[in-house]
């Protein structure tokens, strides 16, 4: 049975893109097939992040429209056997998206892929809305700032209302959150919101921390899907996460300052 | 004591900067949780036009005035809270 998973967020550049590729690639590696599909019709970046942008012939809305066969459009990704992508459209707008479009292809897809995941665009305009229309799971990006945790609490209010499964009263789309870009020191010194304090407000299951890393960075630089970086923070945090979607039991890292040398050496308790 | 003031008194004047963000967090995503979960979007302009009237007659703060729709059987109740100037607090019920 074919699980769509929307990645969302409300806020733009809170890492939607990047978890999208890095959950995309955690579970294409854990045997899974996937596909991955670009909803932000007009502002393509998932391309990029995967680094197949230049292997791009015809896109999501092509294949809506009847102009390109999904086999056509898909691209296959040469690092991890069954995972695909889907790009969106650079140059058409978002009333290209319909909804009997998307349903149609998401359909077509569900007989292939064991996962497909919904990047959304930012904002809950026609693509965000579309993009977790479908969808039985909800990913939801968060930075521990509070625009962030104020647009996810709206979007978690879309998720319970504007879907298809709320529509039709079946059971609710399953939330969970995601905190990236945290930076432990900062919650140690009071200018960060903790992980506990944005799960308080949110109030939905936790699903992974990411740490704030120079690595995400460097990986998106050269179209790598950060979770491949496995010896990196921020692509351990990404493996943990995927573990934990898969239902395995991980413990959270990463919430704690890295002690540098001086701090191992004289900091006592930490292991 | 309305609910905004009861936070406010909670504030500590050295809280962090991550305590403060996580109490407006609080507060705001109590209040637009609220309003999504059903409150028409005419309540606002109502609630602006009401407070117009109210200060033809007397002078109240802005935030003296509360609105609140609930629900209670099959019937709506529109409660309007506006508190005076000197402290007694007058209640309005418009059914």
């Amino acid at each position: 049975m074919t699980r769509i998973i929307v990645v969302t967020s409300g806020k733009g550049g809170v890492g939607k893109t990047t978890t999208s590729a890095a959950f995309a690639a955690g579970l294409a590696s854990a045997g899974r097939r996937t596909a991955v599909i670009d909803f932000d019709v007009g502002l393509r970046s998932l391309d990029l992040i995967m680094g197949c942008e230049r292997r791009v012939v015809y896109d999501f809305i092509n294949v809506i429209n009847g102009e390109a066969a999904l086999k056509q459009a898909l691209i296959k990704d040469k690092r991890i056997p069954g995972l695909f992508i889907l790009p969106a459209s650079q140059t058409r707008d978002k009333d290209a998206l319909t909804t009997e479009g998307v349903e149609r292809v998401l359909d077509e897809l569900s007989e292939e892929f064991d996962y497909i995941i919904c990047d959304s665009p930012a904002g809950i305009e026609r693509g965000a809305y579309l993009a977790m229309y479908f969808a039985d799971e909800a990913i939801v990006v968060t930075n521990p700032e509070v625009s962030s945790v104020r647009d996810s609490d709206r979007v978690l209010g879309l998720l319970a209302s504007k879907t298809r499964r709320a529509e039709r009263g079946e059971p609710s789309v399953r939330e969970r959150l995601l905190v990236t870009r945290y930076a432990p020191s900062r919650v140690g010194k009071g200018e960060m919101l903790s992980v506990e304090d944005v799960q308080e407000i949110l109030a939905i299951e936790l699903l992974g921390v990411i740490p704030e890393s120079t690595t995400v960075l460097n990986a998106s630089n050269s179209g790598m899907p950060v979770i491949l970086e496995a010896r990196s923070d921020a692509g351990q945090a990404y493996q943990d996460a995927v573990a934990r979607f898969l239902g395995e039991e991980r413990e959270h890292r990463f919430l704690t300052e890295k002690k540098g040398l001086f701090g191992r050496l004289f900091g006592g308790s930490s292991a | 004591m309305s609910f905004l003031s009861y936070f406010r008194s909670q504030r500590k004047k050295n809280a962090s900067s991550a305590a403060r963000a996580k109490e407006r967090l609080q507060i705001i995503v109590a209040r637009e949780r609220l309003q999504c979960a059903g409150g028409p979007d005419y309540l606002p302009m109502l609630q602006d036009e009401l407070l117009a009237v109210v200060r033809k007659y007397i002078q109240v703060d802005r935030n003296a005035v509360r609105m609140q729709l609930d629900q209670e059987g099959d019937c709506e109740v529109l409660e309007l809270n506006i508190t005076l100037p000197d402290g007694t607090e007058t209640s309005a019920r418009v059914r």
